[in-house]
């Protein structure tokens, strides 16, 4: 037996996620110790005040990376393997840091919207009342306080998400990151059944995604003789003795990543628990779980087995080709605007998967090339900004019975509440690509990236189904603003306080700016670099 | 890559003298080259996104204002036509840098201008044409009550062609191209009160997009081919990549042209697309946007130059619609369809110059000049005789009416002796281009281009005489009128620039114009004298008007049309059966598969949610039926999916 050595941990690179960690952790002793009066000024600044810290912690990491050199001159990757190889702090790891921490406070903001509900937030005052009883009336007035730990609690999982340098760890983070999220989909204030109902579908499915991936971990093992993505790496370079284990093992691990995505054929759950879900949660989880989601996918297929990319490529194709397809061809039939953005959510999936289909070394590209990390992370930004205000949006327009997204009841919105409806056909527009919208150049993005690697069937999938998606956003475009609103039932614009307002005014700002000047962020993407193996 | 992939179709090509795009950079009055452009997109932005939270103080001044823009882009188009007329003709490429849209490494995208003889022509017309249908719009929406955003569009639709035709590279005129079909799709749309408008602007959305697939697939293989869209670099380097690539790369723009120019197998929406207001008809659906697919590909002549088969397919399709055009012409009662597959018609003939390589692109942008002038006269005249006649459109309830609209019968005369290309008239000279270089090119091209001709002289009399001649048969309480003079002004200009459009090829002046974009042409001689040639196509034109004479002309109209005729008319008035067989080929197996797909999803995900409106007590009891049932299903459908994942995998690898 060999001697126990201290594991040695470096603090100061794993400072982010550490700092995220004791906020939610502060968090839950505030929910036992704080006055209930008190609870949600505090917990919500609490939060709030934990997500720019570590915003700050994280930059600072990012600066301290600097030192290791440039990574767009150099071997391409830079950072460290933390924490006995369990973590690794490289420039996609902070990258993708940077960008959940985004939408966490994104999230954080939608959260703490009061003023729609008239005084409460949009969760349920006490989630164990049962629907329709008088305990549920008595808790009209309440707030559940919990949802900013489990926020932080899921920001925790989605950071360590992308950043494992192992198996066990990918995995933990996956369970952390989705047990919160399966939580808050079910708190809804409105709509209860249709929330617990979507909350308990997500938990049921995720759990048996769940199995496939550790049952993955376990046939990885056992091809690999280690959990470590490195070592992975080098059995897959060096033994083609027991090809098959590697090949099912890569497969399952593939399909607990693909569901978290929602790739198509595992979108099944995606638009019921989008629809079911809080509007705010659906908000954060589709902006921030798909971020994370990614660069899990990216660090798993090209860390561990991108020396073996032509066995899994033609399965990517086709999950890329399945879901643009399923997600275009299906959004146009719906008549729900939230479901209408969940369907477009899987078809955007599909258009990420393009991207990661392409060439990953920069020693393989020609110089001005795109390597797909930069394209695909520049595409998370894109659509990650885009659909965290599409939601934002849907979550002002409202009836008596709260919010209203039945596209009929949205009929002349851009009559009376022009601003609203203009911002949301911008979020729209940039959703459909269209040129000097940051969609436009996400999407260029990556189906050059594909091209350039031979992906060209995909490309074609992807433009053709592109602009089949186009269709309904458009229409959506002119009910609201062609259509005269049905007397009676149409939905009005409630004025929500900054929390919202700055959230979408940052989203809309974005969305153009990164259409007209996509430079910087591109950039940004490219010093990013590669993984380090 | 892409071309490797391709089996070797085609072999050999032979070289030739293409000119490179090689601007230099803009100074002096070319620094103003932005405004063109930045004036309308102004007009736009005030009109559509300020106006709206102004109470309405826009409303009084804001078509005013509309209508000003263009004029000024016209004024500023005009200085600079007029400083690039006194350079040298080897220095008439200007590029105007506005800033970099992305750039990473090497590569570079930048949002530039560039000015040259080709853009500067479509400058005039867009700007030009583009005003006096402004002008003319302030009298023919005077009672609309949503004027202002009327002109809104307008406004977008010229800011985003003028883009489209200055930008210095593929992606910008991309982003041109989706604005006008934007445009176009508001403007078809605008009277949405009606069902067919709604209708015809959804068609013709769903088809541009199918041609618009081409160019982002086209653009996307420039970049994986010669990392850039810049015209410049593309010409300089396009000589060095394989001619699969670039065949292909020319299909693919010929099949944007046809989605944007209406040419078959795209055609079917431009009939359609006249449910918008004549003005809109007049300016995007005949003089200028339909012809950018033309633009497109006089354009990229330096792929199509080495793109022989290419170019034979471009040939083909602008033979088959300038028939297919032309037929459906002679059986519409609706003048402004008639119209419409006249455009058809002609923008074929233009498709056919730009086919025929450097000997024809500049005849086809002639041609596309002075059609420009003489169709948005005749749109311009025809909503005239609307606006008199109580916005009825059949020509059956026409019939003489040279009397009580002396002015619009005046112009639409000049318009019509234009098009059938009566000896002297603007289209005379243009059209007899295109057809003498089609002889010299292949024969059977150039006699059915003849026939064309006969034919267009045919429906156009026929038009002419149901209109304006014959006896009245009005419907009752209609009271013709002639329009105010804010209308007929725009109408005298357009009518004299229809007759002396001619004037540009004086001295082969166009040609000359041109050469430093399109090249020059060794000359070819015809088969047969050229003097020959236009006998001969003055012969079949004269046939044609005599034929519309004795069966037109002579007889009765009837008030209704027949309905006992003959297979070809019947043909013609389905648009040769255009939309069935779109529905054939694409609709029904496309509702098939997305009906199918929805049903698997109907199953699986929406029973719950349709239910939703029943009301909380049973939504409740479809949830709990649904929460057995459903979860299972989707678990299910979750091992589906991953036996399908690791058998792909093992049976892509393993066998």
């Amino acid at each position: 037996m060999t001697d126990f050595t201290k594991p040695t941990i470096e603090y100061s690179y794993l400072a982010p996620l550490l700092v995220v960690f004791a906020i939610a952790c502060l968090g839950v002793l505030v929910e036992a110790f704080v006055p209930r009066k008190h609870r949600f000024l505090v917990q919500a600044s609490l939060a709030i005040g934990g997500v720019l810290l570590t915003m700050a912690a994280t930059i600072a990491v990012a600066y301290k990376l600097k030192e290791h050199g440039d990574a767009s001159t150099g071997a391409g990757a830079r950072g460290i393997v933390g924490s006995m190889g369990t973590v690794v702090v490289d420039g996609p790891s902070v990258f993708l840091w940077g960008l959940i921490l985004v939408f966490a406070l994104g999230g954080c903001l939608l959260f703490a919207e009061r003023r729609l509900e008239g005084g409460v937030s949009a969760f349920a005052g006490q989630a164990a009342a049962l629907p329709g009883t008088e305990a549920e009336r008595r808790a009209a007035g309440l707030d559940h306080t919990e949802v900013y730990p489990l926020l932080l609690f899921a920001v925790m999982g989605m950071m360590l998400f992308p950043a494992s340098g192992d198996l066990i760890t990918m995995f933990v983070a996956l369970e952390v990151l989705s047990l919160p999220l399966y939580l808050l989909c079910g708190l809804a204030r409105r709509r209860r059944l249709l929330s617990q109902e979507a909350a308990l579908k997500y938990f049921v499915l995720g759990a048996f995604s769940s199995g496939f991936f550790l049952y993955g971990v376990a046939l990885t093992y056992g091809f690999a003789g280690s959990m470590n993505l490195g070592d992975i790496n080098e059995a897959v370079r060096n033994d083609a003795s027991n090809q098959t284990l590697m090949l099912i093992g890569l497969g399952m691990l593939a399909v607990g990543l693909l569901f978290k995505v929602g790739a198509a054929p595992f979108q099944a759950w995606t638009p019921d628990v989008y629809q079911g879900a809080p509007t705010a949660v659906t908000a954060f989880m589709s902006a921030a779980t798909k971020t994370a989601a990614f660069g899990a996918i990216m660090r798993l297929f090209y860390v561990a087995f991108g020396a073996d990319r032509w066995s899994w490529q033609p399965m990517m194709w086709v999950v890329a080709i399945l879901s643009m397809l399923v997600g275009a061809v299906l959004a146009v039939t719906q008549r729900d605007v939230k479901r209408m953005l969940a369907y477009s959510a899987i078809a955007h999936t599909g258009f990420l998967l393009t991207g990661v289909l392409g060439v990953q070394s920069a020693g393989e590209l020609s110089k001005g090339q795109l390597t797909s990390m930069q394209a695909v992370l520049f595409y998370l930004v894109t659509y990650g900004v885009s659909a965290l205000g599409a939601f934002a949006v849907v979550s002002l327009v409202r009836d008596s019975a709260g919010e209203q997204s039945a596209l009929n009841r949205w009929a002349g919105l851009g009559k009376h509440s022009p601003l609203v409806a203009g911002v949301f056909a911008l979020f729209l527009l940039g959703l459909a690509g269209i040129p000097l919208t940051s969609g436009f150049i996400g999407k260029w993005a990556v189906f050059e990236v594909a091209m350039s690697s031979g992906a060209w069937p995909v490309v074609i999938v992807g433009v053709i189904s592109s602009m089949i998606a186009a269709y309904i956003y458009v229409y959506v475009i002119v009910v609201m603003f062609f259509r005269d609103p049905e007397p009676g039932v149409a939905a009005y614009v409630v004025h929500p306080s900054v929390m919202t307002s700055a959230t979408i005014a940052v989203g809309a700002a974005a969305t153009l700016v990164l259409g007209i000047i996509p430079g910087p962020v591109l950039n940004l993407a490219g010093v990013a670099g590669q993984f380090l193996r | 890559m892409f071309p490797q992939l391709l089996p070797q179709l085609f072999a050999g090509h032979e070289g030739g003298a293409i000119p490179v795009v090689d601007p230099s950079s803009a100074d002096g009055a070319f620094g103003l080259l932005w405004l063109v452009v930045a004036l309308p997109a102004l007009g736009a932005l005030v009109l559509l996104a300020v106006a709206p939270f102004t109470r309405g103080a826009v409303d009084k001044w804001g078509h005013l204002l509309g209508a000003l823009l263009p004029v000024g882009s016209f004024l500023v188009s005009l200085l600079l036509f007029l400083q690039l007329l006194g350079r040298d003709e080897g220095d008439r490429q200007v590029s105007q840098h506005l800033w970099n849209w992305f750039e990473v490494g090497g590569l570079k995208v930048g949002f530039d201008l560039l000015y040259d003889p080709l853009s500067a022509l479509f400058l005039l017309l867009i700007t030009g044409v583009g005003s006096l249908i402004h002008i003319y719009s302030i009298g023919y929406m005077e009672h609309d009550a949503r004027r202002r955003r009327f002109f809104g569009y307008l406004n977008l639709f010229v800011a985003a062609m003028l883009m489209l035709v200055l930008s210095g590279n593929f992606l910008g005129l991309f982003l041109g191209w989706e604005g006008v079909g934007l445009a176009s799709y508001l403007l078809i749309g605008f009277w949405q009160h009606k069902h067919s408008a709604a209708a015809a602007a959804k068609k013709a959305f769903i088809v541009n997009r199918v041609g618009d697939i081409g160019l982002s697939l086209g653009v996307a293989l420039m970049f994986a081919t010669f990392g850039s869209t810049d015209f410049s670099v593309i010409s300089e380097n396009a000589a060095g990549a394989s001619e699969t690539t670039l065949t292909v790369l020319g299909l693919l723009l010929l099949l944007a042209a046809c989605g944007k120019s209406a040419q078959v197998p795209l055609q079917s929406w431009l009939l359609d697309a006249m449910e918008g207001p004549t003005p809109v008809s007049a300016l995007i659906h005949a003089a200028t946007m339909v012809t950018a697919g033309v633009y497109l590909i006089v354009r990229s002549n330096f792929i199509f130059e080495l793109a022989p088969h290419a170019q034979t397919v471009v040939v083909i399709v602008a033979v088959v619609t300038l028939l297919w055009g032309a037929i459906i012409g002679c059986a519409k009662d609706d003048i402004k369809k008639a119209l419409a597959g006249s455009t058809m018609s002609q923008i074929g003939y233009m498709m056919l110059g730009a086919g025929l390589g450097v000997a024809g692109y500049a005849f086809a942008i002639f041609h596309l000049l002075t059609h420009g002038f003489f169709k948005a006269n005749m749109f311009l005249g025809a909503g005239s005789v609307m606006h008199g006649m109580d916005d009825d459109v059949d020509m059956r309830h026409y019939g003489a009416l040279d009397k009580a609209m002396p002015v619009t019968f005046l112009t639409f005369a000049m318009g019509y002796l234009a098009i059938i290309g009566f000896p002297g008239f603007s289209g005379f000279w243009s059209k007899d281009k295109i057809i003498e270089t089609a002889l010299a090119d292949n024969w059977v091209v150039g006699v059915l281009a003849i026939l064309g001709a006969g034919i267009t002289a045919f429906y156009m009399t026929r038009l002419m005489l149901m209109t304006f001649f014959t006896e009245k048969r009005w419907e009752k309480g209609v009271h013709p009128h002639e329009s105010p003079q804010v209308m007929t002004v725009p109408l005298i200009v357009l009518a004299a620039l229809s007759v002396l459009g001619g004037v540009m090829l004086l001295g082969d002046w166009i040609v000359d114009f041109l050469a430093p974009v399109t090249g020059t042409a060794a000359h070819e001689e015809p088969p047969i004298p050229a003097i020959a040639v236009t006998l001969i196509v003055v012969a079949v034109v004269a046939a044609g008007v005599a034929t519309a004479w004795f069966l037109v002309g002579k007889r009765d109209v009837p008030r209704t049309a027949p309905t006992d005729v003959s297979f070809a008319t019947r043909a013609a008035r389905q648009d040769l059966y255009g939309d069935a067989i779109n529905d054939t080929l694409v609709v029904l197996p496309g509702g098939a598969l997305v009906r199918s797909l929805t049903s698997i999803d109907k199953v699986g995900v929406d029973g719950v949610v349709e239910g939703g409106s029943a009301g909380i007590g049973g939504l409740g009891l479809i949830l709990r039926r649904a929460q057995n049932g459903y979860v299972r299903s989707y678990a299910l459908s979750l091992l589906g999916g991953a036996l399908l994942v690791v058998l792909a995998l093992l049976a892509v690898n393993l066998s």
